[in-house]
């Protein structure tokens, strides 16, 4: 054992507090080695252990007759999708990191994913990103600041997953102050195997060799999971060294020889070294597999010289596996390795006694109970403030705004924006399956070797969330579920990926606790389990805590082809129809927050039973072949999605609002909650418009598409009307204008 | 038609590649693996797009040193069709099979979108089923996809009709706004002198199914399958 004295300073300089290093103490009944000092504190840092969210997560609904692996079972849940085939999916955060370095943060962030998802045997197929940047807008320092994170991270994710041959087919940007200095970027992978291919990061067979495959060892990423785990501050650009830096080249190879050799049945468990690298990895599989691991540190491949055995157990270099080979196909194993040119050893095997044990050649370092360390790390349930609910906002406080100047005001907002800048980028075609493009409400990709067709989207509108907790993450669900919905699609699972600021705040804690509540609801409403993904706190800068982002990832699956639809309108003289009810509420809305500067009110109301018919009626109507376009109203209200819907084709729209008493500003603009537009034929008018009052679903025919590039929408006595070519160009240049002037 | 594809450590195109050739056109198209020697009994040779050795250093200047790339030489020597789509591009010129060089794009961005090509020749195996003038709609994915070659290199291109596809917009005319990446004179594909080589940055791969926005890359591989079942008398036996 290392003789490096263990002092309180020592004990508090790797973020445990005393009464965790007293668990310590009574697990080990000695004092730790500095070496196991570094290990139990990675290993029970919140991105580790979830020791402040753990409780809460466990009130997911996570199971149901489809799932094959459960979140929080293995490194990604797996989901049944028929003939044999499954997906492993799941979203993760890359916070902290891409604050410091935006370029490398983000890249390896989608190193991670792109890892979990194949350490699951599964063969990654495509990716989105959920991103989240302080405002772009302006010329102060820190506007500057949030452009060069928006352009590093885009760049970064670009530079991973265009290299590594994964296209990124969906996503959401937004910019808002709360992110300054605290950007999200939340990396979502998603990948396709047959059930008996399901591979598990568990250490079998006692005596079974340990491999060690894939990049050297090097000082990148030293502790990078306990430096996520703490606010970020004016010091934080000193831990640059906590971050790593990624070679998709490399990644590509080990992807490869991964899925070869799985394929092989020469594995026995294997798992990814991501956070907390090597020491998390070990200790992991021999705590899932009931057994030990021994490994030594002298035999793993390194890349920098006169690394100490700390500096091994606590790298997260990247690009790195764990491998468990079956005793005797040592050599098949060495065979694949050498043929992906991938530096490799057997550094250790596995034991009957529980422990990881690590050695520094004779000299034992570690010597810890494997599963005491990965999973009775410390819990707690911290203290949350109570609620205070949101006012409904006071029309008569908000001066009305003129809806001609509004609209565009809106459509080149960065947030509701075109973000083509950001997918051009990217590879979003590549592994030719991509059937929608981004932009549209959900991709949609084509999974060729299996004869399936998945859709996804990703959504989380932050201003309900930070105004009303609970209400925000089930509208996450809802809109996430409506996205799937008008691209046909029907909802089989969800990753999560919930963004906090500092939980030992009970404001924070009381967002983090109502969130989980929101999200569990609307997936029990929507009967959909949450697989898997990620807890990420202490998202904070020295102006304090982000608006609570619980990024919901939803995957769906489409029939038929012919299913497939977008947001699109396709043909003139096709009639348009406005599905679910308008109301009148304002709170929340990007029209108040974008025209009148205020980010307050009540979030819209939810209604889950509204919200399900009216998803049940449009994929009737989808599978009925009639619907030409369907675009979900979120973020700008109907404006913007009939806004939207004209994009594309060359197409203009006429559109007529029963005239009532509300303000145009407020029918146009408002956010209420499950609302459709579609177009169809004019031959199916009438057989659309039968089916919907069939189902019970409030609708309305309000107008049709035009040959003509116009926008026209009259209210009553009122005509508004745009050319569609102005408001494409404000739509399109918002975000180009401000990131290459 | 026998055909092999190319993986390279870091193709990524190469399954997207194989899977074309066999959905619609029945192709048995093989994957080969870089660190093999021979490419005896082949009609036709895919260097697919991806970032081979991580396009690190230079796109294509490490692949060139691949053990296959000898019997890559030999095959286009031999009048077996040799197309590089993207990185394979890259490689082809990198090698020296075809003339000039693609460097970094003019906005310095990587892009990935859909552009408009004009066919300017039919008369090579890998356009004689297209015809001159034709405009295809063809995605492009690369960050070093602007062609560059000396006003020499240029001139002779021109003269013996070795520039096959140039970008347009969507009516088929050459522009500098729809030049997506700098190429000069919008170079998007050129031949080698014996037409048998083709390096190009778009991707017709990925448009040969409806469902996936188009059928316009198809031109490319039915020409080469077409001209194979013509000359196949010519595709080498020996390797």
């Amino acid at each position: 054992m290392s003789t490096s004295p263990i002092t309180p300073e020592l004990v508090a300089k790797h973020g445990l507090s005393p009464e965790e290093y007293e668990k310590v103490l009574s697990i080990l009944g000695r004092e730790p080695s500095f070496e196991e000092l570094g290990v139990f504190s990675v290993m029970w840092s919140e991105h580790c252990s979830y020791k402040n969210s753990r409780p809460e997560l466990r009130k997911f609904p996570t199971t149901g007759p489809s799932v094959l692996v459960k979140a929080g079972e293995e490194n990604a849940g797996v989901i049944d999708i028929g003939d044999g085939w499954a997906v492993a999916f799941k979203i993760e955060s890359h916070n902290h990191p891409s604050a410091v370095e935006p370029f490398q943060g983000a890249a390896t962030g989608v190193g991670g994913i792109i890892r979990d998802i194949f350490t699951m045997g599964a063969r990654p197929v495509f990716l989105m990103d959920s991103l989240r940047f302080g405002s772009i807008e302006g010329e102060t320092e820190q506007s500057k600041t949030n452009r060069r994170l928006f352009a590093g991270v885009v760049a970064g994710i670009a530079h991973y997953g265009n290299c590594i041959g994964l296209p990124t087919i969906a996503g959401e940007v937004y910019f808002d102050e709360s992110y300054s200095g605290n950007p999200l970027v939340n990396a979502f992978c998603l990948g396709i195997l047959r059930h008996e291919q399901i591979a598990r990061g568990a250490a079998k067979g006692v005596g079974n060799p340990v491999f060690y495959v894939g990049a050297e060892t090097g000082r990148d990423g030293l502790a990078g999971a306990a430096f996520a785990s703490r606010e970020l501050t004016e010091e934080s650009k000193a831990d640059r060294p906590a971050v790593q830096v990624g070679d998709p080249f490399r990644e590509k190879l080990l992807l490869e020889a991964c899925l070869e050799l799985l394929a092989s049945g020469c594995v026995a468990g294997i798992q990814d070294m991501g956070a907390a690298g090597l020491t998390c990895s070990t200790c992991e599989t021999a705590s899932r597999g009931g057994t030990g691991v021994e490994i030594d540190i002298q035999l793993v491949p390194k890349r920098a010289q006169g690394l100490s055995p700390y500096e091994v157990l606590l790298s997260e270099s990247q690009e790195r596996m764990l491998v468990i080979v079956n005793k005797g196909q040592e050599e098949q194993v060495k065979q694949i390795f050498e043929k992906w040119d991938l530096p490799y050893a057997s550094i250790g095997f596995v034991t009957d006694d529980g422990r990881m044990r690590v050695r520094n050649g004779e000299k034992i370092v570690v010597d810890v109970p494997a599963r005491a360390l990965a999973d009775d790390g410390p819990l707690y349930s911290r203290d949350a403030a109570p609620f205070v609910p949101p006012s409904q906002i006071d029309l008569s406080t908000v001066p009305y705004s003129d809806p001609l100047k509004a609209l565009p005001a809106l459509l080149a907002y960065p947030s509701i924006a075109s973000k083509r800048w950001v997918w051009r980028q990217y590879d979003h075609m590549v592994r030719t399956g991509t059937a929608v493009l981004p932009g549209s409400d959900a991709a949609v990709f084509v999974v060729r070797e299996a004869g399936k067709i998945l859709a996804a989207a990703t959504d989380c509108n932050a201003i309900y969330c930070r105004l009303d907790p609970k209400l925000g993450a089930s509208i996450a669900v809802a809109e996430a579920a409506r996205n799937l919905a008008c691209s046909g699609a029907v909802p089989i699972g969800v990753t999560d990926n919930l963004n906090f600021g500092n939980p030992h705040k009970p404001e924070n804690f009381y967002q983090l606790r109502a969130a989980v509540e929101g999200i569990s609801e609307g997936c029990r409403a929507f009967n959909v389990p949450v697989t898997g993904g990620n807890v990420s706190l202490y998202n904070e800068s020295p102006a304090g805590a982000i608006d609570p982002t619980p990024t919901i990832s939803m995957v769906g699956k489409i029939d038929d082809v012919s299913h497939i639809t977008t947001q699109t309108f396709k043909a003139a003289g096709d009639r348009i129809f406005l599905i679910g009810e308008t109301g009148s509420e304002l709170g929340g809305s990007h029209y108040l927050l974008v025209i009148h500067g205020r980010k307050e009110g009540a979030p819209p109301v939810l209604d889950f039973l509204k919200e399900i018919a009216i998803h049940k009626a449009l994929l009737a109507l989808i599978r009925k072949g009639v619907v030409r376009s369907a675009h979900d109203c979120s973020e700008g209200g109907l404006g913007v999605a009939l806004a939207e819907s004209c994009f594309g084709m060359g197409l203009g729209a006429s559109i007529e609002l029963v005239a009532t008493n509300q303000r145009t500003d407020v029918l146009l603009f408002n956010e209420t909650q499950g609302r459709i537009v579609i177009s169809v034929a004019p031959s199916d008018e009438k057989a659309a418009a039968a089916e919907l009052a069939k189902a019970g679903v409030p609708f309305r025919c309000i107008g049709i598409v035009t040959a003509e590039p116009e926008l026209s929408i009259t209210t009553g006595e009122s005509i508004y009307a745009w050319p569609v070519n102005s408001l494409v160009e404000v739509f399109e240049n918002a975000i180009p204008s401000l990131m290459e002037s | 038609m026998r055909c092999a594809v190319i993986q390279f450590p870091g193709s990524n195109c190469d399954t997207d590649c194989q899977a074309a050739l066999l959905s619609f056109f029945g192709v048995e198209a093989e994957i080969v693996w870089h660190k093999k020697t021979s490419l005896a009994g082949y009609d036709a040779v895919v260097l697919p797009g991806g970032f081979s050795y991580g396009d690190y250093l230079r796109c294509g200047s490490i692949a060139r040193f691949s053990p296959i790339m000898d019997a890559v030489r030999l095959a286009a020597s031999t009048g077996v069709l040799v197309l590089g789509i993207c990185n394979g591009f890259q490689i082809l010129c990198e090698a020296g099979l075809l003339p000039g060089t693609l460097m970094r794009n003019r906005s310095l961005l990587f892009r990935c979108e859909h552009i408009h090509l004009r066919v300017e020749s039919d008369a090579s195996p890998f356009t004689s089923v297209l015809h001159h003038g034709q405009v295809l709609r063809i995605p492009i994915a690369h960050g070093e996809g602007s062609y560059f070659a000396d006003p020499e290199t240029l001139r002779a291109l021109d003269v013996n009709k070795q520039i096959l596809f140039r970008y347009c917009d969507d009516r088929g005319n050459v522009t500098p706004e729809a030049n997506p990446n700098g190429s000069l004179e919008n170079i998007a594909g050129i031949c080698s002198h014996g037409r048998n080589v083709f390096g190009l940055m778009p991707h017709p791969e990925r448009v040969c199914d409806s469902v996936l926005g188009g059928t316009d890359g198809r031109g490319v591989f039915q020409s080469m399958i077409e001209w194979v079942a013509d000359h196949r008398s010519s595709a080498i036996k020996q390797g």
